[in-house]
């Protein structure tokens, strides 16, 4: 425990401190993108560039390791891997453009035929009889351990650098995202942004290799968005929440990862905004699961409340239990079920109310269908003053009538 | 060459076609229905599940495992549902969702606990270890295929994965007609009685139990390949569901023997003395059929070039309907 809040003010030396900044910067930059990726709904084109990656880190190694001795050149191996992640994306494209087959099948060919591939190079790379094979088995789960002090600035870096791309190009990226049409009429070109979000998105993955490793570099582009989406219904703000949500996983899982030993970073960040996401899932004040259940239990009890206070109105005897508790806590009626005085004023106002409702819809039968709620709301509140005038004007006296 | 095909290759191709051809028996379904991430997803999420029996039983038995996995894997495909349901997220991201945090509790558990004493890491995890499926008894040559004592000393992931194969033929042969019907029309399928959820909930069932069995012998990446790339490539050769499952168990095959005989003699061809991934290079090969259908598929650019053909221009039609509504106007 000690250990890990040392990590987390930064006071488990300058390596550890540089890692757990880079991979904050690294979280921030994957949630941003990742929230204009899914809101393009192509979350998944991520997980087929990460595991496009690897062809390109092994060649890259072996390449490095014949020229040099040593394959660990962190700059060599992030370029190799950019470049087979943008043929496994240009692949992606093509077949989806060009064949019958959906985006979907063409994510799973080519990350797997990719990852297949890498994996064939990582038996070369064994067989090789050179030094460093550690560090490129640390690209497939991430490793910060024993990161050098030149990687790990490097990751920072190049973290802050996509930061800054996506800041500049926020603008036509939400307007891609939500209305293409739109965005070409205002001179956007829809293709060039598509290929400069792919790119960011790339170039994220990239980076974040080593941090995450490649099977969970993918998490941290789709985790962060999907929780930000739980908190917010404005682009702008979500993409904020997401980066903060995945800085904050960044931040904790490397502090945490960095406090013993057994705890993988690229898993630990991944299940730390999983826990983000857990709780947000659960407590979100708009779309959350508890939420939910109050919505659920509010309405329910404003449709009894409705029907218990017409069947008042009417006279009748009422029998369910939660309608009677609902009346009785509103004191609309006594313990022995009959109806006070507020009771049968609200009941004479709930039918007038249904009364308005049945005429608005009998009438408007378009317009009462495209409102989203049941009639439950007082009318007054709901429709313009001068439509609900109308509507009781044409109401008879006769159907207003209290007994 | 006889004795030691029978010894070191024959079983690793008999698992590695049982394999291939079960996955993608039921890959074309996935395809067809556009769910094809969700073997990728499955594969991912039964880490925890047989990690989890592992430290539970303490051993690596077989059904420990398989049960692990089972679990891990239909709770996973609840979880997706409600992330999808409540965050009202696209059913891609709610797959990433999950995937990837089942995955990381995996390799949390697996760096938790001590496996060191066992044969069980993420690398092996990821890409099996085929060619270590040998059998020794079968030192007889062809003649132990006939001899009950060598036979009994067969890999255990054999018998294990030719069941499933059965299992998967039994399924589509029984249910046949409602998967059909399920996967071209959900909604006439509804309403004909053919029950498309229950079905469909049942064929990603069956994709679990096929990749968790194949999962043993031969790592997650070769499953996701087949469950995807045959079945990919045969829907680039034909319009007709039988040939296509018939194409891609064709594909499948090709691509377990021929990636095999590359992963083991390839490099010896090429002047080295090692061998590669058998796993990885069925994966390779089965892509580059994939690549060569989308080349040269007959049925590559599928229905839309058909429709463009028969449909006339459709700048005149847009011009005969908007002079029609002109002299309405008028």
């Amino acid at each position: 425990m000690m250990a890990f809040l040392t990590a987390l003010a930064l006071g488990a030396g300058y390596n550890t401190a540089l890692v757990t900044i880079g991979a904050a910067i690294l979280g921030g930059s994957a949630g941003a993108i990742g929230t204009f990726v899914l809101l393009r709904k192509r979350s998944l084109v991520s997980d087929a560039v990460s595991h496009g990656t690897l062809p390109g880190l092994a060649l890259a190694f072996i390449l490095m390791a014949l020229l040099t001795g040593d394959g660990r050149n962190i700059v060599a191996l992030m370029v190799g891997a950019a470049f087979s992640a943008a043929l496994g994306l240009f692949c992606v494209e093509w077949i989806t453009r060009r064949t019958r087959l959906t985006e979907d099948a063409a994510i799973g060919a080519v990350l797997s035929v990719f990852f297949g591939f890498g994996i064939v190079l990582l038996t070369v790379i064994q067989s090789l009889q050179t030094g460093g094979q550690a560090g490129i088995a640390g690209y497939l789960l991430g490793s910060t351990a024993g990161m050098l002090r030149s990687e790990a600035e490097t990751i920072a870096v190049a973290a802050l650098a996509t930061g800054a791309a996506i800041f500049v190009l926020r603008r036509p990226f939400t307007l891609v995202c939500f209305d293409e049409g739109y965005a070409a009429t205002r001179g956007i070109d829809v293709r060039l942004t598509d290929l400069a979000m792919m790119g960011v998105l790339l170039a994220v993955t990239v980076i974040g290799l080593k941090v995450a490793g490649l099977v969970l570099i993918v998490a941290l582009t789709i985790i962060p968005p999907v929780t930000a989406r739980f908190w917010t219904d404005r682009p702008e703000r979500m993409v904020l929440i997401a980066a903060a949500f995945g800085a904050a996983a960044g931040y904790v899982g490397a502090a945490i990862s960095a406090s013993d030993r057994g705890l993988p970073t690229g898993a630990v960040i991944v299940l730390t905004a999983a826990a983000f996401f857990a709780v947000s899932l659960v407590l979100s004040p708009v779309r959350g699961l508890m939420s939910g259940l109050a919505t659920r239990l509010r309405f329910q009890r404003r449709v009894h409340e409705r029907q218990g206070l017409l069947a008042l109105a009417r006279g009748e005897a009422i029998y369910d239990p939660l309608t009677i508790k609902v009346l009785r806590r509103a004191g609309h009626i006594r313990a022995d079920g009959v109806a006070t005085l507020e009771g049968r004023a609200a009941a004479a106002a709930a039918v007038r109310e249904e009364a308005l409702w049945g005429l608005y819809r009998r009438l408007h039968p378009d317009e009462a269908g495209a409102l989203d709620h049941q009639g439950l709301a007082p009318i007054a509140t709901a429709l313009p003053p001068d439509v609900v005038a109308d509507l009781a004007a044409r109401l008879e006296p006769a159907d207003t009538g209290v007994r | 060459m006889g004795t030691d095909f029978v010894v070191l290759s024959l079983v690793p191709l008999a698992i590695g076609i049982l394999v291939c051809v079960s996955c993608a028996l039921l890959g074309n379904f996935l395809v067809l229905r556009r769910q094809s991430l969700i073997g990728d997803a499955v594969s991912h999420v039964v880490l925890p599940g047989i990690v989890g029996a592992f430290i539970v039983t303490g051993t690596v038995a077989a059904g420990a495992m398989l049960l692990g996995a089972g679990i891990a894997a239909v709770l996973a495909v609840l979880l997706i549902e409600i992330v999808r349901r409540v965050g009202r997220v696209e059913p891609g991201a709610a797959m990433g969702v999950v995937f990837t945090t089942f995955f990381a509790a995996g390799v949390l558990l697996l760096e938790q606990s001590d496996t060191s004493s066992v044969h069980l890491d993420v690398e092996h995890a990821l890409y099996g270890n085929l060619e270590s499926l040998i059998w020794l008894a079968g030192s007889a040559g062809w003649a132990a295929l006939l001899d009950p004592a060598a036979l009994a000393a067969l890999p255990p992931q054999l018998p294990r994965l030719a069941l499933v194969t059965f299992a998967v033929v039994l399924f589509l042969l029984v249910f046949w007609k409602e998967l059909v019907i399920g996967t071209f029309d959900a909604t006439f399928a509804e309403s004909v009685g053919a029950r498309p959820g229950p079905v469909s909930f049942a064929l990603i069932v069956m994709v679990a139990v096929a990749a968790v069995a194949a999962f043993d012998a031969v790592g997650s990446i070769i499953v996701i390949a087949m469950f995807i790339c045959p079945p990919a490539s045969a829907r680039l050769m034909t319009d007709r569901l039988v040939p296509q499952l018939a194409w891609s168990v064709v594909f499948a095959v090709v691509s377990a023997i021929a990636g095999y005989v590359l992963a083991g003699y390839g490099p010896l061809w090429l002047g080295a003395a090692y061998s590669v991934s058998a796993a990885g290079m069925i994966a390779t090969v089965a892509g580059l059929i994939l690549a060569l259908a989308c080349l040269a598929g007959p049925r590559r650019f599928g229905t839309r070039t058909a429709a463009r053909r028969r449909r006339p221009p459709p700048r005149r039609a847009s011009h005969h309907q908007s002079s029609i509504s002109n002299s309405l106007q008028v």
